[in-house]
């Protein structure tokens, strides 16, 4: 079962790594996002460190829309979904090797978005490091869990593109919150032990919505 | 299934249930000692959260059940209670509100309740959504039911998720007994005809929805036969 996934994962890495099409997108998007929240919190600017993790979590966010869109979106080209489908794998052997590409393009993003941010707000991080690397990791994982099944459910629509954030983000609100509680823990007070609650409650959402979805996968591609 | 005389004798119950409602709240319940008349929009907004709720359950069930038997009713049932709820979820939503503002002096605060309430709207809204933009009929039940298990599989996430942030709504009152008897005749006379109009317009709705369809595979072969 594990080679299998991988040999999705690898798929979608590979076309990834010569095109570079959503990876581009996404990283420049999430900078964009980071400049423009630079300009919306100019009023507070002497208290923005507080707004940082929200800020982070946001182009994250979107960047990783940005990605989970093209997932399937790049996949109805040339009937490529189709030859997927024929491949005689359990469907959710697809959802986990897809999710696991979308978390690795997620989490490369994040890596340079939380660089440029750290630059923007005038940060200094070292030994949080580790720690900003858990919360984004189980964060990630959160977020493509049902990103990528709700991306299968948007390339089933007319309106694809524009409807995944609609029918995302209200799902993956309690991820979001929990990172951007985890975040400011660990950007902003020294009490890591406060960490566990929404550290666990992420791990616990990614386990639920990873089985859920895994099991679902099939009903949401057409045969 | 058209216009049985059980819709017919549904229809007359909540005629008379909503005018005995109205009455034990405005008339029958007594008059609160702070917020005076204005609590009694509890008696709707509680009831309409209740059967609000209700509905979402009815979904979940509908959505599961149709991936099971893949049965175009299960997908009508689904979608009927979902349209159904999100209507009852926004009477909460909109009542809601109107009683806080000259209560909290506020008219939105972001409490768990509150939170995840409207998260609640929102997961649904989406799901009508979806329904909208799938054209095939057999996708767009499938769709809608992965999408429809996975929102109330959410709902209470969403709720243990913020469920320590600071609560300015009360907890619910028949929970904790918090509610004075002379009180209880009228909420539970709202409830029962709030769940009336529901089951009747859930039948009306079911009723519209499967006609619809028929209409739908019809017109489909007429233009396969051109």
């Amino acid at each position: 079962m594990i080679a299998k996934v991988w040999a999705i994962f690898r798929k979608d890495m590979l076309i990834e790594l010569r095109t570079k099409d959503s990876l581009n997108a996404m990283l420049f998007f999430g900078i964009v996002v980071l400049v423009i929240f630079n300009f919306a919190l100019e009023p507070v600017r002497e208290s923005v460190r507080a707004a940082v993790p929200g800020v982070l979590w946001v182009a994250f966010a979107f960047a990783g829309t940005l990605g989970l869109n093209r997932m399937f979106a790049a996949e109805k080209e040339n009937s490529c979904l189709q030859g997927l489908l024929m491949v005689p794998v359990d469907r959710g052997i697809l959802y986990l090797g897809k999710m696991l590409a979308a978390s690795v393009f997620m989490l490369l993003t994040e890596a340079v978005v939380f660089v440029f941010c750290l630059v923007f707000f005038n940060l200094t991080v070292w030994s949080e490091i580790p720690w900003l690397a858990l919360i984004f990791l189980v964060g990630t994982l959160g977020f493509t869990s049902v990103g990528t099944l709700l991306s299968a459910v948007a390339a089933n629509t007319r309106m694809r593109e524009v409807l995944l954030p609609l029918i995302l983000f209200p799902v993956v609100l309690p991820v979001i919150v929990n990172a951007v509680e985890a975040t400011g823990i660990v950007l902003n007070t020294v009490d890591y032990g406060a960490l566990r609650l929404p550290v666990t409650f992420m791990s616990v959402f990614t386990i639920v919505f990873t089985t859920v979805a895994y099991l679902l996968f099939d009903f949401v591609l057409e045969d | 299934m058209g216009k049985s005389r059980l819709d017919n004798v549904l229809g007359v119950l909540v005629l008379v249930g909503v005018i005995v409602a109205l009455y034990m709240a405005f008339l029958e319940a007594p008059r609160e000692r702070t917020m005076g008349d204005l609590q009694r929009i509890f008696y709707f907004h509680v009831p309409a959260g209740m059967v609000g709720l209700l509905a979402l359950a009815v979904n979940f069930v509908a959505s599961v059940m149709y991936l099971v038997k893949k049965n175009r009713w299960w997908d009508s049932l689904a979608f009927s209670a979902a349209e159904i709820g999100v209507m009852f979820m926004t009477i909460v939503l909109v009542t809601g509100p109107i009683w806080a503002k000259p209560v909290w002096l506020v008219w939105w605060t972001w409490s768990p309740r509150l939170t995840s309430s409207l998260l609640l709207w929102m997961l649904y809204v989406a799901y009508l959504l979806i329904r909208n933009y799938v054209p095939d009929p057999d996708r767009r039940a499938a769709t809608s039911a992965v999408f429809g298990i996975v929102a109330f599989i959410d709902a209470p996430i969403v709720w243990f998720s913020i469920r320590w942030w600071r609560d300015l709504h009360p907890s619910p009152m028949i929970e904790t007994g918090g509610l004075a008897p002379e009180m209880r005749p009228a909420l539970w006379t709202c409830a029962a005809a709030f769940l009336l109009l529901f089951i009747y317009l859930l039948r009306r709705r079911l009723f519209v929805e499967t006609a619809r369809q028929d209409v739908e595979m019809l017109s489909r072969r007429i233009e396969m036969l051109r």
